[in-house]
């Protein structure tokens, strides 16, 4: 008789394992319900990232049709940040290690202190980085405003603060753009943990894409 | 019965010792390690490491006043150059300089002699205005 709970246990195991339904990452931000003229059923609109045009540590145009059949990964940084900056441009430089031959992931870094941060000052910071022949890792400029703008569109805070250490105060949040436009997640760069849901998360994302594009 | 509260009393000492044995270590996790690294490893060519590092050595009376003041401009460790800006901890007293010092000379494969407060306080009585 008591076979039988670990019996129920096991067989409802077992349908867990039958039901194959491929793994989603969840779509981030604010979603629209849009009702048909038709009557029919409404459809959900998702947010999606903003429209852009950068420039990156190369001199070229980046805009969003930059990214067609790419995710991207992307954070916020300035070349003379004394404070977070290294930690979290450390953490990426990992993932952008374990996915240089990957075409369809691209990485997008913008800085927030433009003023400074030349197209010049961008490339050396990249030499630096040791990823100067990058083709795939985006160091991108902007407008002040628009940056600022972009920074939260994508769920991160940075603004410039006189307090904090090199004039502007930031978080290091990843956020993880698939090939739609839309945010699929959002990993705090700081937390070991976080890092290491990011890259258990992005197979998951490269299979989806792979559905939709075989 | 005197005697029995000293030792009550005795319990409380080894604690203060084992948090100050701490502190370098703590204030290398505040301070320092988002730009250094955990392991004192630096990140490419941004940020240079602590740990085997030739410039910890060879300028070893000046490290007091760097932590304090900083550092800007280039500067050479183990034959690579490095050009970005540390801020400086002005904040920082003689004592836990001595020991985040001492926790760095002494941790990631560097061995160093111990610092004494004194020794910190002098060379920093000695740094460039």
């Amino acid at each position: 008789m008591r076979l039988l709970p670990l019996l129920l246990l096991a067989a409802s195991l077992l349908t867990a394992c039958a039901d194959d339904k491929p793994q989603r990452l969840p779509i981030l931000g604010e979603r629209e319900v849009v009702p048909r003229p038709d009557g029919g059923p409404a459809d959900t609109i998702f947010a999606t990232a903003p429209a852009f045009r950068l420039t990156n540590q190369h001199g070229q145009i980046l805009t969003n049709k930059s990214f067609a059949g790419q995710a991207y990964i992307t954070d916020f940084f300035f070349a003379t940040c004394p404070g977070i900056c290294p930690k979290m441009q450390g953490e990426l430089l990992k993932v952008y290690q374990k996915y240089k031959q990957e075409p369809r992931l691209a990485f997008l870094s913008h800085t927030i202190d433009p003023d400074h941060d030349s197209l010049a000052v961008l490339r050396e910071y990249s030499r630096r980085l040791g990823v100067a022949d990058a083709q795939q890792w985006h160091f991108a400029t902007t407008s002040k405003d628009t940056v600022f703008a972009l920074a939260k569109a994508y769920f991160t805070a940075a603004m410039p603060d006189q307090e904090a250490p090199g004039g502007f105060a930031h978080n290091g949040t990843f956020a993880l753009v698939d090939d739609q436009g839309h945010i699929r997640g959002l990993y705090d760069s700081l937390n070991k943990t976080e890092v290491e849901r990011l890259l258990k998360e992005l197979p998951i994302l490269l299979a989806e894409m792979k559905e939709r594009k075989p | 019965m005197p005697l029995r509260r000293f030792f009550f009393l005795l319990l409380f000492l080894p604690a203060c010792f084992t948090n100050k044995q701490n502190q370098g270590e703590k204030l290398y996790a505040e301070h320092c390690a988002s730009c250094h690294g955990d392991q004192g490893q630096g990140l490419a060519q941004l940020i240079p490491p602590l740990a085997g590092a030739d410039y910890l050595k060879e300028h070893r009376d000046y490290l007091p006043c760097l932590i304090r003041q900083g550092q800007t401009g280039p500067i050479t460790v183990n034959g690579i150059q490095y050009n970005q800006v540390m801020p400086g901890h002005a904040e920082l007293s003689p004592a836990k300089l001595t020991n985040l010092l001492n926790y760095i000379e002494n941790h990631f494969g560097n061995h160093a002699t111990p610092r004494t407060i004194a020794e910190v306080d002098e060379q920093l009585r000695a740094c460039p205005q």
